[in-house]
């Protein structure tokens, strides 16, 4: 390949396609009725203001950041749960892998409680899980971590609405304008299809793109099940075909 | 040739959710031990160029309600407007400046940055945009992370020929994206961020 320039190098991002994602006002996430926002948005192409963003070196991370098993406990007390290792690729959406990037993560443990002090499940506590953790994606945009299946848990909405097992991720990307909050689901859960939150998005293939792969051949013998979910952040236009962002 | 086209979809957004405090500020909620300090709590490490400021900003719903479980981030560029670049993979140095913070709503639905006032970056037309802030607010109920930026009320000539103030077509709400200034031993530049009713924010798709 060397020598080609590929197209999505340098350009500007390509736009958001806003019927892939949720639209702001969704009712039956009865939450968003006071948060959504009327009027249309002001759609503008980025500006050197979003097609920046903040970088992280690897060093700020702790050797336990990427292990919810273990970062939270104070004697070395694994959490109580199903053993998982997650990972996967953040791509943009020409392919191209996304390295050097921070990507967090958070869930609630085992019985789907979460270590909040909002928190009204009456699931118990793990004093041995937080919850929370980070990674910072290798050369080829790779990460992964270890945690325990969350459980799935009950909240008020509509009375009795269950989320189905998920864990939230949070993915910045090379620009301001790349930033994504998202959640990550677990193939084959019946609980996927019935919830609102989930249901807030319209299409089923880009519910399905929320959905992680039991990826068999890679679980950890007597240790772990492995689940693969890949993140893809949107992509940049060539800049054959437009001038310069000015000032870059 | 024919280039390879765009194969691959964005992931579609979902809410932060309501404990959003947990992954993106654990230390302010109580989970401590994992990490030293919250990222991007603190955006000054050490002698900085520019005017010292805090910007304060409250989010409030549709019912007058304040966002306690909200989060906003800002990302802005330094005194002679020019963007942090990127950080070393393997560095551990944290820039004196680093551009971009993190913080938490309270339970009033406010929050702070301890910052400085950012220079004036060039837009895609080629001129000056004012100095302004670009700002990412994400909560429970919101289905995916909103844009808009601060601008300063003390930059009224700037703010009159600014790329992006201009292309909001009603004028009176060019306003819902001015932070008013209250001197002191810091100045500070206080924002009210409205996600519904008559002063409804103007949020980007930028």
């Amino acid at each position: 390949m060397s020598g080609i320039i590929l197209p999505g190098a340098d350009g500007l991002l390509f736009q958001r396609d806003r019927d892939w994602h949720p639209p702001a006002n969704t009712p039956g996430y009865k939450s968003t009725t006071f948060r959504a926002p009327r009027h249309s948005l002001l759609s503008l192409g980025p500006t050197q203001s979003e097609m920046t963003g903040p970088t992280f070196g690897h060093e700020k991370l702790g050797p336990l950041d990427n292990d919810l098993i273990r970062n939270f406990s104070q004697d070395g007390t694994e959490a109580i749960g199903q053993r998982l290792i997650v990972y996967g690729q953040v791509l943009d959406e020409n392919a191209r892998p996304v390295p050097n990037t921070l990507v967090e993560y958070w869930q609630a443990n085992a019985g789907g409680r979460y270590r909040h002090k909002k928190e009204g499940y009456l699931a118990a506590l793990d004093p041995n899980f937080g919850g929370f953790g980070r990674s910072i994606t290798d050369e080829n945009g790779f990460y992964h971590f270890r945690t325990i299946k969350p459980g799935a848990y009950p909240w008020p909405n509509t009375g009795n609405d269950w989320r189905p097992a998920h864990i939230h991720f949070s993915v910045f990307g090379h620009a301001f304008a790349q930033r994504l909050i998202t959640q990550m689901y677990f193939e084959g859960d019946p609980m996927i299809w019935q919830c609102p939150i989930v249901r807030t998005i319209n299409d089923e293939a880009a519910i399905n793109q929320l959905t992680a792969r039991l990826d068999r051949l890679n679980t950890t013998p007597m240790d772990a099940l492995c689940y693969r979910f890949d993140i893809v952040l949107r992509g940049r236009r060539s800049t054959m075909f437009e001038n310069k962002l000015e000032g870059n | 040739m024919l280039h390879p086209i765009p194969v691959l979809k964005e992931t579609p957004s979902q809410t932060a959710g309501p404990y959003v405090h947990i992954g993106m500020t654990p230390n302010f909620c109580g989970i401590t031990g994992v990490i030293d300090a919250d990222l991007g709590k603190t955006m000054l490490n050490g002698p900085v160029e520019g005017e010292r400021i805090d910007i304060v900003l409250r989010v409030i719903d549709g019912a007058g309600a304040p966002l306690s479980d909200g989060l906003v981030e800002i990302w802005q560029a330094d005194a002679s407007g020019n963007f942090v670049g990127p950080t070393a993979p393997c560095s551990n140095a944290a820039p004196a400046f680093t551009g971009w913070g993190r913080q938490p709503c309270g339970e009033d639905g406010s929050l702070t940055f301890e910052t400085i006032k950012p220079g004036r970056v060039r837009g895609p037309d080629g001129k000056l945009m004012a100095p302004h802030v670009a700002l990412w607010i994400v909560a429970r109920g919101i289905n995916i992370g909103l844009q808009t930026r601060l601008y300063f009320e003390d930059e009224a000539e700037a703010n009159a020929s600014d790329f992006v103030l201009n292309k909001i077509m009603d004028k009176r709400r060019r306003e819902t994206l001015i932070a008013r200034r209250e001197e002191g031993p810091v100045p500070r530049y206080v924002l009210d961020i409205h996600l519904q009713g008559e002063k409804e924010t103007v949020f980007f798709d930028m």
